[in-house]
């Protein structure tokens, strides 16, 4: 009986220590391409709580961890503006979400959220990951980084993870507009040819 | 002004010497005195120029640190990197600290945040828009995050996404030194 009791407490010791490992892994893993990703509810500048089902004529999302205060998403803001202008109408709106922990960034409090999207007239839905679930579902690691989801009859599948385009310095010299060709490729109902791409951005704050 | 006067001057005569022993001494040596020379300025790469300090086949071991002056934990680790480098030097360790700020921060920021740090590891910026293209050289697990540390030797490498403290840090470069 004594062994028993012994071998019982080794057991929930590893299932345990098992549990903490996964739940460091997943954070790393978060979703691959083809992966289907789950809805979310997170609160809106505008005090609003915004979920992916509330676009009911959505054909798909185009997903921005964003913040106020990285230099790489501050970069990005005017084309993470131009890409919801021309695709929200479209049936792509841009959901963009405020990964960092505000303890570590408080710059990117709610206030400061608000303040910067009526600063830049955000016309897409600029949301709090308040607890920071949704971020590590996901997979995001950075600011700014994308992904873009296809409504299907199975949910929301990853389509894209990655950068917006290969120039974070100047929008002029952009060659390749990564984002704006996954989402051309999915309107016209063909695949993504560049499914995953690379760039630096600023780590989210845990 | 009067300083500058002298200063070109003795530049005129410097000159002057160049030319007149420039058949006793050798290109190389010259090009060497200016290397020196320009070490004050701040060292600009783009991805081609900074991989071959990325592979350097020698009996060091090195530690290269993506960073950036605006990257608040890559600012708060960077006193590691700086007392690893003197610490450690005399076990042929030598770190390099790579700056991701953008152009436009050079003079503004990053020239006097290593002026007032005194940073003395070798700095040197990276200005390489195309990051898609070189991250993965990097590493395939890069995720384009910083702060990020590749430690390697010649016979071993190993790449960091992630924060260190100074203890951290001694404890993976310890497992390069044997």
């Amino acid at each position: 009986m004594k062994n028993l009791v012994k071998l019982l407490f080794v057991a929930i010791v590893i299932a345990g220590l098992s549990a903490f490992t996964n739940g460091k892994k997943e954070i790393k893993d978060g979703y691959k391409i083809g992966d289907i990703a789950t809805d979310f509810k997170l609160k809106n500048v505008n005090g609003k709580m915004v979920s992916l089902s509330d676009f009911k004529d959505a054909k798909g999302f185009i997903v921005t961890f964003t913040c106020n205060t990285c230099p790489y998403a501050v970069a990005y803001e005017d084309r993470i503006e131009a890409l919801n202008k021309m695709y929200a109408k479209k049936g792509y709106p841009v959901i963009a979400i405020m990964p960092n922990n505000i303890a570590v960034k408080p710059g990117d409090n709610m206030e400061a959220m608000q303040e910067r999207a009526k600063e830049k007239g955000f016309t897409f839905p600029y949301l709090m990951d308040e607890g920071q679930r949704v971020y590590p579902q996901f997979g995001a690691t950075k600011t700014p980084h994308i992904y873009i989801l296809e409504k299907t009859n199975r949910g929301n599948v990853v389509k894209y993870i990655g950068a917006i385009d290969d120039n974070y310095q100047d929008a002029n010299k952009v060659k390749v507009k990564y984002v704006e060709n996954a989402v051309n490729a999915l309107l016209k109902g063909k695949e993504v040819e560049t499914k995953e791409t690379k760039a630096i951005g600023c780590s989210i704050k845990v | 002004m009067t300083f500058c006067y002298y200063f070109y001057k003795m530049k005129v005569y410097v000159l002057f010497f160049i030319i007149m022993f420039s058949s006793c001494k050798n290109e190389q040596e010259i090009k060497k005195d200016i290397k020196v020379e320009n070490q004050k300025e701040l060292i600009v790469y783009d991805f081609n120029e900074l991989e071959p300090l990325l592979n350097i086949q020698d009996d060091k071991t090195y530690v290269v640190n993506f960073w950036a002056t605006w990257c608040a934990p890559c600012v708060k680790e960077l006193p590691y990197f700086e007392t690893l480098n003197k610490e450690y030097k005399s076990k042929d360790v030598e770190v390099l600290l790579v700056s991701l700020d953008f152009p436009n921060q050079y003079d503004k920021r990053l020239k006097p945040f290593i002026a007032k740090h005194e940073l003395r590891s070798k700095v040197v910026a990276l200005n390489d828009v195309d990051s898609n293209s070189w991250i993965p050289k990097i590493s395939e697990e890069w995720t384009g995050a910083i702060p990020a540390t590749i430690i390697y030797n010649k016979s071993k490498r190993q790449f960091y996404e992630q924060s260190f403290n100074y203890s951290e840090l001694k404890t993976e470069v310890d497992k390069f030194l044997n």
